[in-house]
């Protein structure tokens, strides 16, 4: 995904606009929960907006010295994050940053979501506003500080001058700036005016890390106390004078178009208003949910199906396996591995799969529109807020400034809510609505119709000499390009940077290294899902240089030491991991179950991570998980708890995608429905998770991810030492484990 | 034309005796605190409390809880073991994108009623059918422990 960074950043210059801080004027809005409630119509639409939040409210001009911070005259504290919430942590990490170098009590701070503006928000490191990738604190740990400490800077320069005295004298702490020789204080509040009259500094000195108060300490989350009471807006809970709710029937086929429907048997439905026939889908818009989805099952669409009615999962398959066949783009070329194989004395050879997966986050797909009177608003929880103004200005016809984008809370992310083909689905229902309307995805529209995790074929070969070290690796990736049509110009000569994240930059040592790409297409829509390149590839590394461990007949945790001496942050989180795990130590035998341990280790969004997973099978093949030992060295830590609750989260959801997640296609259509056949991990499922942190100040990695990368090999190595069976195809389910 | 009771206050609604539950309170009362989804009682989003009991919103038509106490979490801070475990949630900081958590603490809640000291399989049992897409099980099971110590 880093390479969304390069692509978006090349179509817009007017980042550096962000990268130079400062200078321009504020823009944010109360995201609700946070701020008072904005019911559509009752204030002028501005007011929830943000460009006239300081006018609507009489609030005093204040001191807004960037993007990212206002300060009133009574000395309350607004930051404006421009990250979205879905769990990662970011209204609490980012705030952090800021209040670090401002010197606020970040209980007394208020949070606003930013805007849709990808002048302002867009991150430096993805080009635009846009929150994947495990990038936000990575993309935020200077700018952000750096914008905290040039409003404190200007607020000690006000005081400083009003004092007559050296503001290297003065000391800014909880929002109170003291010049103790003469034992003065005065407020922020009480100096906004004066500092807001001062230039903006354009340098400005950053604490060192020994004098952090806040970052590397653990904070409690911000959104926690609107989350456990049902106050926090996800995009679902929008209400709106004289809304209706929608539920949808869109072609079940990719590609298909609607036939007819029986619009008179909807509407005779108590509580229907309306029947929206599309090109691809047709809605029914109700008081609520409830009517809506009786006039949808009353409607009984037919549709023509089209070209791709006859895809069948083993049809896709099959297109995969002849694509692999085909030599790839060359993502990495070190000496000869072709040669170096075939003149090695050993050879082993290996073809890994992986599934097709939905998202499956907890609020399904949803988006609430109301365009009237040359304006378009939505109300939705998405990861692409300027992608989804972006969008319903295409559909409308409207200028970039008539659409006005009210972000969320995500209930859940995962790379789904990077996309907006439900956004586009609502805005193009709202152009035949009579009046706003919501629409709701059902859960089995959510799974149907997601855009999946493509479905990747790799092949693998190594040569090795006598020793069973490795002379050659030959990787070749067989799969669909998310990127080329997500930010095409990621693509360069041939290679997806993001289908090849984790291969290309596989770190053991060997000499003779070819991994090659191949992109092939399908009607299945693809799209980024947690981990995405990474996720796929550090499975089919790490499970391959496993299996050159065991031809070897070399203890797994040996065998890769041996391959990373260059690689010092590497082998540290390997030896952590094991030691934590007691890896030396044999496992408790499990009555009638067979038990095992395997191990992994990554370099994945700028994060070093290893895992370890103690795992056992029953006769019937049952697998279960009972303990992953998690190392990680992601540089200097903002929040720890943040890190750990995202790898316990990034394990439970990887662990379950692998052992039992696949999106199956019959007759055209998806072939699950709902979590009774798309099993996730339940709580009576899930591991003992132990995470232990690397203390570094190297540069922050990301964490959003990385738990999900590192978990699927971990678990199918561990696996392997209790059945003997080499799992290369996910999901683990596919292949009988019975003893 | 149902009567409901819901945290405290009764509503007298206009909606078919089929509807459940979860669209009554969320698209027609405004409660939408409880969450919807997946509509066939399988992942413990839209769990209410009707007569203490746990129960799924999204499968109990209006018709049948007519005249029974229904709460949902906007009210369970009304209630001294919810207020418990709601503390014992902010303290271990259970939530992530939090949209599953209305759920986990009605479940929770109702779990300490009748089992003040639940043991592992007692949480188990009366959580495994609340999904957490962000996996926070290892904290909610934590959080239920350390609101069962402070009853």
């Amino acid at each position: 995904m880093n390479a969304v960074v390069r692509a978006l950043g090349e179509q817009s210059t007017s980042r550096r606009r962000f990268l130079q801080g400062g200078g321009g004027l504020l823009l944010g809005f109360a995201l609700p929960g946070f701020g008072a409630e904005q019911p559509r119509n009752e204030k002028p639409p501005e007011a929830a907006v943000g460009h006239a939040t300081r006018a609507m409210t009489q609030e005093s001009s204040g001191l807004e010295p960037n993007a990212f911070i206002r300060i009133d005259r009574a000395g309350a504290v607004t930051l404006i994050v421009h990250k979205v919430e879905m769990g990662q942590g970011t209204f609490t990490s980012l705030p952090m940053l800021l209040a670090e170098e401002l010197e606020v009590d970040l209980q007394q701070v208020k949070l606003e979501q930013a805007p849709a503006d990808n002048e302002r928000y867009g991150d430096p490191l993805l080009g635009g506003q846009v929150t994947g990738g495990s990038t936000s604190i990575r993309a935020t740990w200077k700018p952000l500080r750096q914008a905290g400490a040039t409003a404190r800077t200007m607020l000690v320069s006000a005081a400083a001058q009003q004092w007559k005295v050296d503001p290297s004298t003065c000391v800014a702490r909880n929002g109170v700036v003291t010049h103790g020789a003469s034992n003065r204080s005065l407020k922020y509040g009480e100096l906004v005016d004066a500092a807001a009259k001062l230039p903006v500094p354009k340098d400005v000195a950053l604490k060192q890390p020994k004098d952090f108060t806040l970052i590397g300490k653990a904070h409690h989350r911000l959104d926690s106390p609107d989350k456990i009471d049902g106050k926090a807006q996800f995009g679902i809970d929008v209400r709106l004078p004289n809304m209706s709710v929608a539920a949808v029937a869109i072609s079940p086929v990719p590609g298909g178009k609607l036939q007819s429907a029986d619009d008179k048997k909807a509407m005779a439905v108590k509580g229907v208003r309306q029947v929206v026939k599309l090109d691809h889908a047709v809605a029914v818009l109700g008081d609520h949910m409830w009517a809506a989805k009786q006039g949808l099952a009353a409607l009984s669409p037919k549709w023509n199906e089209g070209a791709n009615a006859t895809l069948t999962t083993a049809s896709l398959v099959a297109g995969l396996r002849a694509a692999s066949e085909k030599q790839g783009a060359v993502a990495r070329n070190d000496g000869q591995a072709d040669k170096a194989i075939a003149a090695a004395p050993r050879k082993i050879e290996a073809i890994y799969e992986m599934p097709y997966l939905a998202h499956a986050t907890m609020e399904p797909m949803n988006c609430t529109v109301d365009l009237r009177n040359g304006l378009c608003e939505l109300w939705v929880g998405t990861q692409v807020p300027a992608l989804a103004q972006g969008t319903a200005a295409k559909l409308t016809g409207l200028a970039l400034d008539k659409v006005r984008v009210h972000n969320h809370y995500l209930g859940g992310g995962f790379g789904r809510r990077l996309e907006t083909d439900f956004i586009a689905l609502a805005v193009e229902i709202a152009k035949q609505a009579n009046g706003p309307v919501k629409v709701v995805y059902s859960r089995e529209d959510d799974i149907q119709h997601d855009m999946y995790r493509p479905y990747y074929l790799d092949r693998m070969s190594a040569g090795l000499d006598d020793a069973f070290v490795p002379l050659g690796w030959f990787h070749r990736i067989v799969g669909s390009s998310i990127m080329a049509r997500f930010a095409p110009a990621a693509v360069q000569n041939g290679i997806d940077s993001d289908a090849v994240e984790g291969a290309k930059d596989q770190p053991y040592a060997i000499p003779n290294v070819r991994v090659e790409y191949v992109r092939h297409e399908s009607p299945v829509p693809t799209a980024f899902w947690r981990g995405v390149g990474a996720t796929h590839n550090i499975w089919v590394v790490e499970s391959f240089i496993d299996e050159l461990a065991a031809a070897a007949k070399q203890d797994p945790l040996t065998y890769r030491r041996g391959l990373l001496k260059d690689q010092p942050r590497m082998r540290t989180v390997l030896d952590l991991a094991a030691n934590k795990a007691g890896w030396s130590k044999p496992l408790r035998a499990i009555e009638g179950r067979r038990v095992g341990r395997g191990i992994s280790v990554q370099f994945a969004f700028g994060s070093y991570m290893s895992q370890v997973a103690e795992i056992s099978v029953g006769a019937d093949g049952e697998v279960q998980v009972h303990r992953v030992v998690c190392a990680v060295d992601c540089g200097q830590i903002v929040n720890p708890d943040t890190v750990i609750a995202q790898i316990e989260s990034g394990v439970v959801f990887g662990l379950g995608a692998a052992l039992w997640n696949e999106v199956t296609f019959d007759k055209g259509r998806v072939q699950q429905n709902n979590f009774t056949d798309y099993r996730v991990m339940r709580i009576n499922e899930a591991p003992a998770i132990e995470v232990y942190m690397v203390k570094s100040n190297d540069a922050p990695g990301g964490i959003g991810e990385p738990g999900t990368s590192a978990i699927a090999p971990a678990l199918t190595n561990a696996i392997f030492a209790a059945t003997g069976q080499r799992l290369r195809k996910l999901p683990v389910t596919a292949t009988s484990l019975k003893a | 034309m149902p009567a409901l009771t819901v945290n405290g206050k009764s509503h007298s609604l206009d909606v078919p005796p089929d509807m459940p539950l979860l669209w009554a309170l969320r698209d027609v009362i405004g409660l939408t605190g409880t969450k919807f989804g997946c509509g066939i009682a399988a992942c413990g989003a839209c769990t209410v409390h009707v007569d203490g009991q746990p129960t799924r919103s999204c499968v109990t038509p209006v018709s049948a809880v007519a005249g029974k106490k229904i709460v949902t979490i906007e009210a369970l801070d009304q209630d001294p073991v919810g207020r418990k475990v709601q503390a014992a949630w902010r303290e271990i900081d259970v939530v992530q994108c939090g949209y599953c958590q209305s759920g986990q603490i009605m479940s929770a809640a109702a779990l300490l009623a009748t089992q003040p000291r639940p043991s592992d399989a007692d949480i188990d049992a009366a959580m495994a059918g609340n999904i957490c897409r962000c996996g926070t099980y290892g904290r909610i099971r934590t959080a239920i422990k350390r609101a069962a110590e402070s009853t």
